[in-house]
């Protein structure tokens, strides 16, 4: 099959999961022409990732993942072993620059590019391990006793007469994730927010290598806490489609009550600390207090308040007995209830709407631009979820037959995002309530022998966005590389944008309304 | 305003017992506050720095500020400076990118100083471990007085943990 008139042949990925194409760019060139023409017709770049194949192909590989109308096209590009450079992709989608910059850091293989137009700085090497090692080479070896050096790094600076610099960070006020933002602002006007991320930088990736399928997915369970069900069920879709399994249909079922919960849970804070954020601690009590009725639910039925490690390679870890099924109708209930009267008075709150209306606007052409995906691509009216049927894409099960409606607000700022996280509460509230009653009968588990040096990709519309895994398995099928993708990584350089231009104290209430996750970021 | 004030009104005081939670938890909650109140006299400051989470245990230390649990009303907060703080609340592995920032913290904490290591990871390195990116446990990079495992740990086991710091 190919794709947007370009000459590469793609194959569709086996299995039941999201609609995966898988093909091989003969060299630069073809990538180069399959990246514009994606982006013409208002593509995405999805994901990207470099693997070391010296022992298996000779060489090194660049991962290229593509969002197309009909899903994801993940394009492989074999890179010499010797000077293994690519072109870079950041002049057609900014969001490659830093998972290119990242890429280099870890695998060693660099985009070559305009020598002026191309970012030459470390991402996630902060000055933990030197630049001439690379933690993802079979060769690198564990990489212990290097010198943790301070390294300074080249903040854009912005000049003139009265602009001035903030540095916040990375221990940030609050109890969240670390990471530096660099403020240039003119009185409390914000004219520049460059970040720097990378401090929560565990060596996720490499830990992968060379574990076992089921000790994977404890892993990928903890890449972010907050989505610990999507990227498990990613993870698990990704190794069942290398391996040519399919999860039985109670399994999938017991896995979308899992990532709605999920979603509800999440939403749930974040409305809370935006109405603390602008004044209404009210709010935050009171959606905490739902959270907390959420959480204490999943600790009673599923076992454990985030439902971790719960979501296995072929199903799940646990069945659903009809008392807790009902007992999980009867809080959508509840919870909808309240969160109804709540939105009302979020709504009619003139100090709560007049921080929420004017602030961290964004348009769907940025969206675009940085390939957004997720709550906040669809609080700028794109039609973009994973879950949902949309013109030439039908997502898959246990998602078809539910007729998920993704909710979309044209006005792309922070009343915006908190009018998406309601309406996406409603919606997974409605889709527990069905998931609940139709629960198919059978299997919650398949086994899932290891095929060796298969691979796979999985996709999962979590909470926040598209999150990405991506598998491939070693001639003993232990785990060769595992590569995680946060939708984080495309809305960290979106929110630079959403804060120009408005005022410093803002910034909290903005950076609140996205929540990105660094965690899943820094890997 | 009006309709706020109903939902307050009629929402209640939630913090005592907490539904679900089950009697047993309710009264432990309660004795260990009182402790708390009794040993610290006044107040308790506590400075969280997230080292390298996963940011599993920020969701539960969130969670401690909740009306259930409603640490604030016994007169235990979370302050934004470490130079404020009695206590620092460090969730981890402790990442090679985090060492300095968090050294720093821990420099400008003034006595006691007390320190949680929060977390499998905190205590242990947990799932991440040691390697070219994690220094692992907490107590790799600074002293620690209490370790509270779990991943992530629960509020009520987060609360215990606090307690076991304040009475050494």
């Amino acid at each position: 099959m190919r794709f947007l008139g370009e000459p590469i042949e793609f194959e569709k990925q086996a299995g039941i999961g999201s609609p995966v194409w898988r093909g091989r760019a003969a060299d630069g060139a073809a990538l180069t022409a399959f990246a514009v023409a994606v982006r013409r017709a208002d593509g995405r770049l999805a994901a990207l990732w470099g693997s070391d194949e010296r022992a298996r192909a000779g060489g090194f590989r660049l991962h290229v993942v593509f969002g197309l109308d009909a899903g994801h096209a993940w394009l492989s590009l074999d890179l010499p072993a010797e000077r293994p450079a690519y072109p870079d992709l950041s002049g057609i989608f900014p969001a490659a620059g830093r998972l290119q910059r990242a890429t280099r850091d870890l695998v060693g293989i660099a985009a070559a590019g305009d020598p002026d137009g191309t970012d030459a700085r470390p991402w996630l090497r902060h000055g933990a391990w030197p630049a001439d090692w690379f933690p993802l080479r079979h060769d690198a070896g564990e990489g212990h006793g290097f010198a943790n050096a301070a390294s300074d790094y080249a903040f854009v600076r912005v000049g003139g007469e009265g602009a001035h610099e903030i540095p916040v960070g990375p221990i940030h006020a609050g109890t969240i994730e670390p990471g530096h933002f660099r403020f240039s602002v003119i009185g409390e006007r914000v004219l520049r927010l460059e970040q720097r991320l990378g401090y929560v930088h565990k060596g996720v990736e490499k830990l992968f290598i060379g574990k076992d399928l089921a000790e994977g997915v404890r892993l990928a369970g903890r890449v972010s806490g907050d989505s610990t069900c999507a990227y498990a069920w990613a993870y698990a879709s990704a190794v069942e489609a290398a391996c040519g399994v399919s999860p039985p249909p109670r399994a999938l079922g017991l896995r979308a009550l899992m990532l709605e919960r999920e979603r509800v849970a999440n939403h749930l804070g974040d409305l809370g600390a935006l109405g603390n954020d602008a004044g209404l601690a009210f709010g935050l009590s009171q959606f905490m207090r739902l959270k907390e009725d959420w959480l204490r639910l999943n600790g009673k039925f599923f076992g454990h308040r985030f439902m971790m490690d719960r979501i296995l390679p072929g199903g799940a870890a646990l069945d659903l007995e009809a008392p807790a099924l009902a007992a999980i109708v009867e809080q959508c209930d509840v919870v909808g209830r309240e969160a109804r009267a709540l939105k009302k008075i979020y709504d009619e709150h003139a100090g709560l709407q007049d921080r929420f209306l004017t602030a961290g606007a964004i348009d769907a052409a940025l969206a675009r631009e940085f390939s957004l995906t997720g709550l906040a691509a669809r609080a700028t009216g794109l039609i973009l979820d994973a879950r949902a049927h949309r013109q030439g894409y039908t997502p898959p099960p246990p998602w078809a037959m539910l007729g998920v409606r993704p909710a979309t607000d044209e006005r792309g700022g922070v009343a915006a995002r908190v009018a998406v996280r309601f309406a996406e509460i409603f919606e997974s509230l409605r889709l527990l309530r069905e998931l609940a009653v139709g629960l198919p009968a059978g299997a919650v588990c398949a086994e899932v022998p290891p095929v060796p040096g298969a691979g796979g990709l999985g996709v999962v519309e979590g909470w926040r966005g598209e999150v990405l895994v991506g598998v491939s398995l070693d001639g003993a099928g232990r785990l060769a590389r595992v590569h995680p993708h946060d939708p984080s990584w495309q809305a960290w350089p979106a929110l630079e944008h959403a804060v120009m231009q408005d005022i410093v104290p803002d910034f909290p209430l903005i950076n609140k309304s996205f929540n990105l996750s660094y965690s899943g970021h820094d890997l | 305003m009006i309709p706020m004030l109903r939902r307050i009104l009629r929402t209640g005081i939630v913090s005592e017992p907490p539904p679900e939670a089950g009697a047993e938890e309710a009264r432990e909650i309660a004795r260990l506050h009182g402790e708390i109140l009794r040993i610290l006299g006044r107040a308790l400051s506590i400075r969280q720095v997230d080292a390298g989470s996963c940011n599993g245990c920020e969701l539960e230390i969130h969670a401690l500020n909740n009306p259930y649990t409603n640490l604030e009303g016994y007169g235990i907060k979370f302050v934004a400076s470490p130079r404020h703080a009695d206590m620092l609340l460090v969730t981890g592995p402790v990442t090679k990118n985090m060492a300095h920032a968090l050294k720093a913290a821990w420099d400008c904490t003034p006595d006691p100083k007390l320190v949680l290591a929060v977390g499998d990871c905190g205590c242990t390195g947990g799932v991440f471990g040691e390697s070219y990116a994690s220094c692992g446990a907490v107590e790799k990079v600074i002293p620690v007085d209490v370790r509270v495992p779990g991943c992530p740990p629960t509020p009520l086991a987060l609360l215990r943990g606090i307690l076991a710091a304040v009475r050494r």
